[in-house]
Order: structure tokens, then C-alpha cells, then sequence
């Protein structure tokens, strides 16, 4: 849907080891070198040098910081709530539970749709994986996993298998096959090995490559048939809760959210970290694209959704409201990305207008957190799941 | 003070700017009105009503009842405001029911754990339990099993709290037991009853990183956010949630003719869905329909292995791992290799550096070839559209705004934006729009702008050259 979006990969001699690798930019005492990622991670692991404490290492993090902030002052500073003064604001809006999927015993924690805009599937805290037809609200293939939250679940783009994982540090990826003699379980493949619990997966353009996110502070892209780790991806500082690809044919990027409270937007090719945003308060739960690939929205345990535009390098509009005062766990735009519809974890879903930054509704009907919502693939409704061990198809 | 959600819980700490606090309720100015309130014959002081709570809440945020008794609710459930009648029922009524704050002590946000030794000192408790089962039944003997050794100590304490109790004024004694009333049962759910204490799996602190990662200031030529307001304006009549889909949202007609109508490969794509091709080469590309049209255009103009070269490098890069050796050779056979049946025109730098890259097959190899072609037939494609389509709307995608200059590009020679110069001589036929075999242009030492020249000529292309715009004879 969106236009390319085009990537500054630096190629040429590391400044530590010379070899011709992708580099990435650090700073070592205020000086920017450029280091290849090989390097980067063993400066990462290495100890305090001579004359440097872990406060004065903090301390020149900072001021960098403040550097970056000064720069990003100097730009354009206006929000897009005061550029969309001349839109026009959206009138009434009705929004109604159309299917309610019950099933789950248990939390619900991770849903996806599948491409043919009707099939979804589930993963609920006891490690039931679900797949549903939610038009008719039939259940269509289950397995239970061997490990319980399961956090992370995805359907491959062509709806023939599922991804999953949770506090088995794995994710792994089950075809589906309408045999009813087949035991789902037994084609189960392992794909992905992290060394803590995986919060997030998805599939890229093809059924044979996966994108995770770990606890272990990592993203990683895997070879789904042979289980190979393709690249990872070393930035954050805490455990990661979320990813989203970017909607282009032509780039090769996804943001990853995470408990550091940083949201950052990767190279999938050379698993260089290009920009970096950190304006949230609290842990970063969701992050989502906005359909034109130019900008993308977080929810936090800060109460807020923002939104961060990519081309600007900086946040453009806070989504909040003063009697917000829980979390927000799921954030997706509805297809022209006028409305984002934000999962909270005071069982309620808000609707938001983007431009304007204005609530536009709040809907009840869960009776417990809302713990993950996607928009389906041909934006005629969206899909909520909850803690109460339920989901909710609203249109 | 101020409620805020940390890691995984409600908890009340300084920081969080909100007005919606207990602090700022018990507030004498701008909290709740709060006066004595008569229980049965006993008068309680600071208490308020419900109605008092969800008032005061829909003035404060200027929300809808319906919020607000959400919300009190709430605050009620994690145990920052208690029912004095009824307190073992953690509910909101929007009634005179009386209600208090909870007391600092015993806020949850305190972390201090509730210690089965706390537990079972809490004079109120151990009543019940030696009473009546209440609400824990079995768990009194989990309880008894688990402080059994102090079981003695914990007996006197609760009987000298009760003794001294006693003493205290019968409001206050009604207070200080539904405060604790209400602590426990937020802390100790009975079995069956909502756990607002729940929370997922532990999640880890931040820890420094030594290594700072800056990102890329796409500085300077920001382009404004006027681009939102532009998608904005295209792509709301295609949001079914936003403008409604004809004949009807299945998910609420329980009609599925919108998806008949809509599915990949149906026979005649409906006026939006053409519309929607226009607006972006991407769009195009990435619908079924779409991309047919494309080919049968790229067909007509000799063109259709840019395509086919294009879709296989996507399964090259999306590609199983252990076939990537077998796909790139496959490739240059088809597409690349001097003589082959559907070479590819790609200049020569481009083509020098993807040869060598072969040698030593990756994912990525052929990236700069792929974006190559991609901004070819990008240029072009605006033709492939119908011709209900407006003219002006075609070059608008066709002519798309050039990449960041700071970025760089694989080289793309025929600069994206700027128009053709190609180094071989001009030939042109004339020919009529809309038609097969329109104008010809190969080639140049000049420069085509649309604009210029007498007329509108439908741009051919042939794997020799390429160009684009308006020309004349």
C-alpha cells in the first residue's frame, strides 16, 4: 500500500576490524566511528575501560541524547492535531460486538486474521492455539502447547500454517491440514530459539521466514524449513514486546517496542538499528504502522498511544486523556488510518481520531483486560481478545 | 500522588501527570464533597456517596456516565475507595451507598507484601474464620498448615486487637474494619472471584547499554504533515469502517456478497478497487487484479519479463534458505545471462555489480537489480491503468517525489524524477492515445518533459528504452 521507502545502509571499512561489512555509527567518547555489527556487539560485552564508570558512561549517553533532541528541535515543530485543524471532524460513531468467539478456557493473549479476511487465530494463556472461521464463529483446527502463555501468534500469508510461542522461549510453526486424522502437533516445527519468553512473531512476505521478539531483549529473523537464524537484531534494553513489518514491497524494514521504553525501526537486511524513538514513560506494549508506512503507533503502559512519524524522525501526536489512567495494551489503524483503535487494560477500547487527536468513542463489552487487537486485512471490522477468555469481532 | 500502571499493575505513584487520583479527590476544594454519612444508626465521617464518586468523575473529565461509573468501578476493585455497606461486595453503586477512601497504608501501590502473617493477625479475619468459613473455606487450613508454628503468637495478637478494639468508638471500629475488609479481599480474592492482582510474566528492568545507538537524522527535507491529510482524503472512501462498503458489511448484514465482489481474482474488479490501483504504483502491484493488468499492458509492450523478473527476485529474497543457490542461478539463466530468452535491460554498472555478486548467491543479491526494474516499470505503470482514470492522476504516481538525497540509492541512473536522457538517437511515431503502437521514444541526447511538445501520445517502450511523458511527432 505504500510508496518505497528507500534505506541508508552504509557499506565500506569497519574502523575496528577494516573489514567491507555494513557499518553501523557509534560513539566512543563523543567521536563517531563506524563499527560492523561483529564489532559493535563485542564493545557491547566489554567491561569499563580505564578512567570510565558506569555513571560517566550514562552521563555521555545523556548528553548525546540531548544532542539528538536539540537537533530534532531545530526542525518543523508542529503537531499534526494543529495541520488538521481544516479536517473535518467525524460525526457519530457506532461501533457494536458483531461475533463473540468463546472457547478459550483461559486469558487470551494473541490473536491474528488470516489474508481471506474471516479466519483467526488464538493463543491463550493455558496454550491453547486456536483457529477460527469468526464469520461463523466455528472452530476450525486447535493444539495445545506444550508451554503455557503463550504470547506470540501469527498466520502465514498463505493461511496453510501458524506460527506460536510464549514461556517456551521457541516459536514454532504448525501447518494446517484439514485432515481430521492428522494430529496437528505432529508436523510441528521448531523454528525459533530464544533464551526467554517470545513476546511477538510474524510471518514477512512468504510462509518461510519469521520475525520474532523476545524477552531476552533480542528481534530475530529465521529460516522457517531449516530453523537458521538468517539475522538478529541487538538494541534494546529490555525485553521486547512488539513488532510490526512495514507495509512496502520495496523496504525491508519493521519497529520493535520494548520494555526500555524505546520504540525502534530496523534494516532487516543488515540488522542495523536506523532510527530510534524514546518519548514514552512506560513500557512499550504495541507498536503498529500507519497503512502508508510513513509513520507508525505505539500503546504503553504510560496510559498513551503516540504516533511517530519516520520522515520527520520524531513523535507527532500523543493520544491520551486524563481519566486514561491504565495501559494500553494493542493498538491498530482502521484501513485509511483515520481511526486508531487502542486495547486497554481497563477492559475498554478507545477509538481515536488520528488527525485530530481526539477520542472518538470508548467501547465496553470485556470484562477483563484487553490484551491484543488487529484490524482484518479488508478494515471491515476488527478483532479484540481479552482476559476474560474471550473475543470479540466489532464492526 | 497519582494512579499510573507499572509493569503490569495499578499502582499509585508521584509521578504519572493525572487529575484522576485519590489525592486529588480527597482534595477539600476540588475532590468529592465528602461529609458524615449515617450507616444505619452509626454515624461515619469523610465518607461520601456513590452517586457523590460518579459525579464528581464526569464533571472532573468530562466523560459519559457510563465511563465513570466504568472508571469508579475501577478504583473501587483495586481497593483505593470501599463500601461501607456491603464492603465484602467491591462494587460501585451510583446510589447514597457510602463510600471512603482506603487509606494510604493499605493502598496497593505501598507494596508491601501481604504476609500470610499480616493475615492472619488481622483481627477481623481470624473472627470470621473461627465464625464462620466466609469466603476462604479450605484455605483456612492452608493458613493454619502454612503459620502453624506461630499460630499461638498470631492468636494472641488478633485476640489484644480485638480487646483494644473494643475500646475505640463504634464508627471508627466500622471503618477500620472494612478498610482491612476491603484490602483483603483485593489481595485475596476469594476462588471464582476477579484477581486484579494478575499480572503476565515477569518482565525485566532496563539495563544500560554501553553502546548508544543515534539514530539517522533524516534532517532537513522533512516533507510536511500534510501527507496525512492527502492519504487521509484518498483512502476514506475505501475504509469500510470509516465510509461503509456496498452492498454491505458482512460483519453486520451477515451478507457475504462484499467479499464475493472483492475477492482476488474475480471476474470485474469493482469501481473502488480500480480507483485504489491509482493512487500508487503498490497498489497496483500488490492486487491480484492489478498486477494482471500491469502484464497484459507490459504484453502488449514487449515488456512482460520486467515482471517476471521482479516476482522472481521477491521469492529470491522471501525465499527458503537452502534454495537460494538454485533460485539466483535460475535467475541469471532466464533473466540476466548474454542471450537469454527474457533478458532484463538493466544499465551496465547495475548489471556489472549483480554478476558479480552471483558469484557468492545471497538473499539480497539481487536488490539493486530488483529496484531497478521496480522503478521502471513504477514510471510506466501509470499507463497500464484504464483510461477512466484521469490523466492528471496517473503522471501524479508516476512522477513521485524523489527519494531522500542523503539516502543511498543502488544506482539507478535513470534518476527517479528526473526525466530520461538515454544515449542513442530519437525515433518517434505518432499514434493515438489509448492505442497499441503509440508514440515510440528510444533513446534521446534530449530530455522529455510532459508538457512539452504538440500533443498526447500514448509512451511505448521496448526493452531498448525506455521513457516517459507527453511528446510530440
Amino acid at each position: 500500500m505504500c510508496d518505497q521507502t528507500f534505506l541508508a545502509i552504509v557499506f565500506g571499512p569497519c574502523d575496528k576490524c577494516s573489514k567491507e561489512k555494513p557499518l553501523r555509527a557509534i560513539y566512543i567518547k563523543s567521536e563517531q566511528l563506524n563499527y560492523c555489527s561483529l564489532c559493535v556487539e563485542m564493545m557491547a560485552t566489554e567491561g569499563l575501560h580505564e578512567n570510565e564508570t558506569l555513571a560517566s558512561l550514562k552521563s555521555e549517553a545523556d548528553s548525546l541524547k540531548g544532542r539528538l533532541e536539540e537537533e530534532r528541535a531545530k526542525l518543523h515543530d508542529v503537531e499534526l492535531h494543529q495541520v488538521a485543524e481544516r479536517v473535518e471532524a467525524l460525526g457519530q460513531f457506532v461501533m457494536k460486538t458483531r461475533r463473540t468467539l468463546k472457547g478459550h478456557g483461559n486469558k487470551v493473549l494473541c490473536m491474528d486474521w488470516c489474508k481471506d479476511k474471516r479466519r483467526i487465530v488464538s493463543s491463550s494463556q493455558d496454550g491453547k492455539v486456536i483457529v477460527w472461521d469468526s464469520f461463523t464463529t466455528n472452530k476450525e483446527h486447535a493444539v495445545t502447547m506444550p508451554c503455557t502463555w503463550v504470547m506470540a501468534c501469527a498466520y502465514a500469508p498463505s493461511g496453510c500454517a501458524i506460527a506460536c510461542g510464549g514461556l517456551d522461549n521457541k516459536c514454532s510453526v504448525y501447518p494446517l491440514t484439514f485432515d481430521k486424522n492428522e494430529n496437528m502437533a505432529a508436523k510441528k516445527k521448531s523454528v525459533a530459539m530464544h533464551t526467554n519468553y517470545l513476546s511477538a512473531c510474524s510471518f514477512t512476505n512468504s510462509d518461510m521466514q519469521i520475525l520474532t521478539a523476545s524477552g531476552d531483549g533480542t528481534c530475530a529473523l529465521w529460516d522457517v524449513e531449516s530453523g537458521q537464524l538468517l539475522q538478529s537484531f541487538h538494541g534494546h534494553g529490555a525485553d521486547v514486546l512488539c513488532l510490526d513489518l512495514a507495509p512496502s514491497e520495496t523496504g525491508n524494514t519493521f519497529v520493535s517496542g520494548g520494555c526500555d521504553k524505546k520504540a525502534m525501526v530496523w534494516d532487516m537486511r543488515s540488522g542495523q538499528c536506523i532510527q530510534s524513538f524514546e518519548t514514552h514513560e512506560s513500557d512499550i506494549n504495541s507498536v503498529r504502522y500507519y497503512p502508508s508506512g510513513d509513520a507508525f503507533a505505539s500503546g504503553s503502559d504510560d496510559a498513551t498511544c503516540r504516533l511517530y512519524d519516520l520522515r520527520a524522525d520524531r513523535e507527532v501526536a500523543i493520544y491520551s486523556k486524563e481519566s486514561i489512567i491504565f495501559g494500553a495494551s494493542s493498538v491498530d489503524f482502521s484501513l485509511s488510518g483515520r481511526l486508531l483503535f487502542g486495547g486497554y487494560n481497563d477492559y475498554t477500547i478507545n477509538v481515536w481520531d488520528v488527525l485530530k487527536g481526539s477520542r472518538v468513542s470508548i467501547l465496553f463489552g470485556h470484562e477483563n483486560r484487553v490484551s491484543t487487537l488487529r484490524v482484518s486485512p479488508d478494515g471491515t471490522a476488527f478483532c479484540s481478545g481479552s482476559w476474560d477468555h474471550t473475543l470479540r469481532i466489532w464492526a | 500522588l497519582t494512579l499510573v500502571h507499572q509493569g503490569d499493575q495499578l499502582l499509585l505513584t508521584r509521578s504519572f501527570p493525572s487529575g484522576c487520583s485519590p489525592g486529588v479527590m480527597q482534595d477539600p476544594d476540588m475532590g468529592i464533597k465528602m461529609r458524615n454519612q449515617r450507616l444505619l444508626i452509626t454515624v461515619i465521617p469523610h465518607a461520601m456517596t456513590g452517586n457523590d464518586i460518579v459525579e464528581w468523575l464526569i464533571q472532573k473529565f468530562a466523560i459519559s456516565e457510563e465511563e465513570s461509573l466504568h472508571l469508579g468501578n475501577l478504583l473501587v476493585k483495586h481497593g483505593y475507595i470501599y463500601p461501607l455497606k456491603d464492603p465484602r461486595s467491591l462494587v460501585l453503586r451510583a446510589d447514597d451507598s457510602p463510600y471512603r477512601f482506603q487509606t494510604p497504608y493499605f493502598w496497593t501501590s505501598s507494596k508491601w507484601p501481604a504476609t500470610e502473617l499480616d493475615y492472619g493477625g488481622c483481627p477481623l479475619l481470624l473472627t470470621s474464620y473461627l465464625q464462620e468459613t466466609w469466603l476462604w473455606g479450605d484455605n483456612y487450613n492452608l493458613l493454619h498448615k502454612r503459620i502453624n508454628h506461630t499460630w499461638d503468637f498470631v492468636v494472641m495478637q488478633a485476640r489484644e486487637q480485638l480487646r483494644a478494639a473494643k475500646q475505640r468508638r463504634k464508627g471508627d471500629r466500622i471503618v477500620i474494619d472494612c478498610q482491612e475488609q476491603a484490602y483483603w479481599l483485593v489481595n485475596r480474592p476469594p476462588p471464582g472471584a476477579l484477581n486484579v492482582m494478575e499480572h503476565g510474566p515477569e518482565r525485566r528492568n532496563c539495563h544500560i547499554s554501553r553502546v548508544q545507538l543515534v539514530s539517522v537524522l533524516r534532517a532537513h527535507h522533512c516533507s510536511s504533515l500534510g501527507r496525512y491529510i492527502k492519504f487521509n482524503e484518498q483512502y476514506m472512501p475505501h475504509d469500510p469502517i470509516m465510509s461503509g462498503c456496498l452492498p454491505s458489511n458482512p460483519w453486520i448484514t451477515d451478507d457475504t456478497t462484499y467479499w464475493a465482489m472483492n475477492a482476488p481474482t474475480v471476474m470485474t474488479p469493482t469501481k473502488l478497487r480500480v480507483e485504489r490501483w491509482g493512487f500508487s504504483f503498490s497498489e497496483l502491484l500488490g492486487d491480484t487484479l492489478g498486477r494482471r493488468q500491469l502484464l497484459e499492458f507490459l504484453k502488449k509492450e514487449f515488456s512482460a519479463e520486467n515482471l517476471s523478473f521482479w516476482e522472481a527476485c521477491e521469492e529470491l529474497r522471501y525465499g527458503e534458505q537452502a534454495r537460494i543457490a538454485d533460485i539466483v542461478d535460475s535467475i541469471y539463466q532466464q533473466f540476466l545471462a548474454p542471450g537469454a530468452t527474457r533478458w532484463v535491460n538493466i544499465d551496465s554498472k547495475t548489471m556489472e555489480r549483480t554478476l558479480e555478486g552471483i558469484k557468492t548467491p545471497h538473499r539480497y543479491v539481487m536488490d539493486d537489480a530488483q529496484m531497478h526494474i521496480y522503478m521502471l516499470m513504477k514510471k510506466v505503470g501509470a499507463w497500464a491503468l484504464p483510461p477512466t482514470l484521469a490523466p492528471p492522476l496517473q503522471l501524479a504516481w508516476a512522477l513521485a517525489p524523489p527519494p531522500h538525497p542523503q539516502l543511498q540509492l543502488p544506482q539507478v541512473t535513470h534518476g527517479a524524477g528526473k526525466p530520461w536522457t538515454l544515449g542513442c538517437s530519437f525515433t518517434a511515431r505518432s499514434g493515438q492515445h489509448g492505442q497499441k503502437g503509440g508514440v515510440l521514444l528510444r533513446g534521446c541526447g534530449k530530455s522529455i518533459l510532459p508538457g512539452q511538445g504538440a500533443g498526447e501520445g500514448l509512451v511505448s517502450l521496448r526493452s531498448g528504452g525506455w521513457a516517459m511523458g507527453q511528446a510530440g511527432h
